[in-house]
C-alpha cells in the first residue's frame, strides 16, 4: 500500500525538538492524500506533525495561520524551502525535512 | 727591541682586523641579498597600491587611502608566517588583512573568539561594540574575560586581552549600544561587520545598517547545542540580507536568550570561531592575487596554483549560490550546509522597493523593539493580587507548615540541580498539556485525548497551591494554565512572585543562584 502513505524523514533542530518531546528525527509514513483529498504537500506535514507527533500543546510555537510560524526555516533536502515551492511543496517518498528555529542567542 | 716587536704585532693585527672588517661587509651585503625577496615584494605592494580600483568596488571606503601604503616589518613577517605561507593568504593577503577594519558588535559568547582570531591574525584595526559589564555567568564561554575583569566593561576587557595575543591591531572601544540613531555613524568606519549579538531586534538593525553602507555582514547565533552561521549582504547588493532570509520577525514568546535557554561555551565558541574564518574569507578575496605572478624570481607558469585564482575572480555573480551552516553538537551529523534562497524581490532592505533609508535610522523613525513584536511583551500572562504571593510571605506560610503543595515547574534538569524542601517537580510543558476545560458553549477548547486528572494535583479544596520557577515567568503561565484546566475547584492557587530567583536574594542566601 505504498500509494497510501509516503515515507519521510523529518528532522527538528534549534530547539524545535523540544515541543517534540526531544525527538530530533522522526521517520513518518505520511498519507499521501489530504482529507480533501489532494497531494500532502509542507503546509499538510505541519498540520499533521502537530496533531499526531507535537506534545508541547502551544501550537502556536511551530504554525501559525496553516503553515509554520516566522522564524522556523524549512529545509527540502537541505535547500531552502523557497527554492521548492514552499508550503506547496508535495512531499515525495525519502524526502527530508528539516525545521529549524533561528537562534538569536550569542 | 722589543718595541720593535711590538710594533710589527701590532702590524700584523692591524691586518688581521682588516680582514675580518671585509670579511663583516662581505656576509652583510650577501645577508641583503637573501633578504632582499622581502624588500622587493613589499615594494611590489607598494606599487600595487597606486592602482586600487578594485577594492574600492568590494565596498572599502576610499577614505582608507591613507592607510594603503601597509608594508609589514620583520617581526610580523615571523608573527604571520604560517598563515602567509598558505596560498590563501600570501604577503599580498597578510596586507590585505593589515589594511582591513573590522566592526565586532557583541564582546560575549561569539565576539571572544571570533576576536581573538582576527587580532590574532593581524587585522589592523579592530573596533568592538558592547555596553554590559562582565559578569560571572559569562565566564564560562567567554574567553576573552577572566576572573578580575568582572564589574568591568566588556569592551575594556577585551581589548586587553586583545593586547596580549597582539599589540599590533589597533583596536577601538565602542563601550555604547548600538541604537538605530548611532548605527550608521559606527558602522560607517569598517570595512566588515561580524554580528556577535543575541536578540532579533539588534540583528536586523544591523543588518540593514549595512546594506545602507555596502559592508558584508558576517552573522551567527547560538543557543543551547546548535549553532548558525551565515554571510549576508556579500558581496555588497548581491548576496541576501537579514531580511531576505528571515523577512518575518519570530513571535517574541518563541525567542529565548543564553541565559533563558542556556548555552555550551564550545558550541557558541566553534560559531565565534567559524565567523573569525568567514572575515578573513572575505577579506581575503579583496587581496589581489593577480599580483603575485610577478616577483622576478619565479616565472608564472611554474605556479599552477595561481592560474586558478584570475578565473575565479571573473566568476558571473548570477552563478553564486548562498549557504547556511547549521551546527548541531549532539546530532549524528554535526554540522550542515544547507542552500538558501537568496536575495528576495520585495525586500524591504536591499531590493529595489526599500523603504529603509539612512535617514530613517539616523532619525530613529524605526522601531526594530516594536518590530520584533517588544521583548517579552505579551509573553506572560498578568496575574490579579491574589494570584500572586511574594518570597518572604509565602516563607512565612512555610514556617508555619501552611506552605501547601509547592511546585516548581522548572525542567527535571534545573529541579535537579537545585530544589526547595518538599517541592515538587512539575515541569511547564507538562502544566501546558492539561486540557483546557470545555467553555459553556461546549466546545472543547483543547483537541487533544482528555488527560485524567493528574496524580500530582490534590484531592481536597483546602490545599493551596504555589508554583515557583527560575525568575517568576514560566510560574505565572502555570498559575494561569492550572485555572483554565478546570481540574481544581476552590483551591488557592497562586505564583511566587520572582520565583527562586528573589528566594536566594530574600530568604535564603544559601540558595544557589544561576
Amino acid at each position: 500500500m505504498s500509494a497510501d502513505t509516503i515515507p519521510i524523514t523529518v528532522e527538528l533542530a534549534g530547539g524545535l525538538e523540544l515541543l517534540f518531546d526531544n525527538e530530533k528525527k522522526l521517520n513518518i509514513d505520511l498519507p499521501a492524500k489530504t482529507g480533501t483529498g489532494d497531494a500532502a504537500n509542507i503546509n499538510y506535514l505541519v498540520d499533521y506533525l502537530c496533531v499526531h507527533h507535537m506534545k508541547d500543546t502551544r501550537r502556536e510555537m511551530f504554525e501559525i495561520n496553516g503553515t509554520v510560524r516566522a522564524g522556523i526555516l524549512v529545509l527540502i533536502n537541505d535547500a531552502d524551502w523557497e527554492l521548492e515551492g514552499e508550503g506547496e511543496y508535495e512531499l515525495q517518498p525519502k524526502d527530508t525535512i528539516l525545521f529549524v528555529s533561528t537562534l538569536h542567542g550569542g | 727591541m722589543e718595541k720593535f716587536s711590538l710594533g710589527s704585532e701590532n702590524l700584523d693585527l692591524r691586518i688581521r682586523i682588516a680582514e675580518l672588517e671585509k670579511e663583516l661587509a662581505d656576509y652583510r651585503s650577501g645577508a641583503a641579498k637573501n633578504s632582499n625577496a622581502n624588500g622587493h615584494a613589499t615594494h611590489v605592494l607598494d606599487g600595487e597600491d597606486d592602482d586600487d580600483d578594485d577594492d574600492e568596488q568590494n565596498g572599502l571606503n576610499p577614505q582608507d587611502q591613507d592607510d594603503k601604503a601597509v608594508k609589514l616589518d620583520l617581526d610580523e613577517f615571523r608573527r604571520y608566517g604560517r598563515q602567509m605561507i598558505m596560498t590563501e593568504v600570501g604577503l599580498d593577503g597578510q596586507l590585505q588583512l593589515k589594511r582591513s577594519k573590522v566592526l565586532l558588535i557583541g564582546a560575549g559568547g561569539l565576539g571572544c573568539p571570533a576576536a581573538a582570531y582576527l587580532a590574532g591574525a593581524g587585522i589592523g584595526t579592530i573596533g568592538i561594540v558592547d555596553h554590559d559589564l562582565v559578569e560571572p555567568s559569562n565566564l564560562h564561554r567567554q574567553i576573552m574575560h577572566t576572573v578580575e575583569k568582572v564589574g568591568q566593561p566588556k569592551v575594556k576587557s577585551i581589548i586587553s586581552s586583545l593586547k596580549r595575543i597582539n599589540p599590533n591591531p589597533k583596536y577601538i572601544a565602542h563601550n555604547y549600544a548600538l541604537t538605530p540613531e548611532n548605527s550608521i555613524e559606527t558602522l560607517e568606519k569598517y570595512d566588515l561587520v561580524l554580528d556577535c549579538t543575541d536578540s532579533p531586534q539588534t540583528r536586523y538593525m544591523i543588518s540593514d545598517a549595512c546594506v545602507l553602507l555596502g559592508k558584508p555582514l558576517v552573522s551567527a547565533s547560538a543557543l543551547r547545542s546548535d549553532g548558525q552561521l551565515v554571510v549576508l549582504n556579500n558581496p555588497p547588493g548581491e548576496g541576501p540580507c537579514y531580511r531576505c532570509v528571515f523577512p518575518k520577525p519570530p513571535p517574541p514568546e518563541s525567542v529565548l536568550s543564553c541565559g533563558e535557554g542556556g548555552v555550551l561555551g564550545p558550541v557558541v565558541g566553534a560559531m565565534g570561531v567559524l565567523m573569525s574564518t568567514e572575515a578573513l574569507k572575505v577579506l581575503l578575496s579583496r587581496a589581489d592575487k593577480k599580483k603575485r605572478r610577478k616577483p622576478a624570481h619565479l616565472s608564472p607558469d611554474i605556479r599552477p596554483a595561481d592560474a586558478k585564482d584570475t578565473p575565479k575572480r571573473e566568476e558571473s555573480p548570477e552563478q553564486k549560490k548562498f549557504y547556511m551552516t547549521i551546527y548541531s553538537a549532539f546530532s549524528d551529523t554535526p554540522f550542515r550546509t544547507i542552500r538558501m534562497f537568496g536575495k528576495r524581490k520585495t525586500c524591504q532592505a536591499c531590493s529595489p522597493v526599500a523603504t529603509i533609508t539612512k535617514e530613517s535610522m539616523k532619525n530613529g523613525s524605526l522601531d526594530y523593539v516594536a518590530f520584533c513584536g517588544g521583548k517579552g511583551s505579551g509573553k506572560y500572562p498578568p496575574l490579579t493580587k491574589d494570584e500572586v504571593i511574594n518570597v518572604e510571605e509565602y516563607n512565612k506560610l512555610r514556617e508555619n507548615k501552611e506552605g501547601g503543595l509547592l511546585v516548581d515547574v522548572r525542567d527535571d534538569v534545573q529541579f535537579g540541580m537545585c530544589a526547595l524542601e518538599n517541592s515538587i517537580n512539575v515541569p511547564i510543558t507538562t502544566i501546558l498539556t492539561l486540557p483546557i476545560a470545555p467553555d459553556k458553549d461546549g466546545i472543547d477548547g483543547g483537541e487533544r485525548t482528555p488527560v485524567p486528572i493528574p496524580s500530582w494535583l490534590p484531592r481536597d479544596t483546602s490545599t493551596p497551591i504555589y508554583f515557583i520557577c527560575r525568575l517568576g515567568n514560566d510560574s505565572r503561565i502555570a498559575v494561569q494554565r492550572l485555572k483554565k484546566s478546570g481540574l481544581v475547584k476552590g483551591n488557592v492557587i497562586k505564583d511566587i512572585k520572582g520565583g527562586l530567583w528573589e528566594w536566594s536574594r530574600k530568604v535564603d542566601k544559601t540558595f544557589p543562584l544561576y
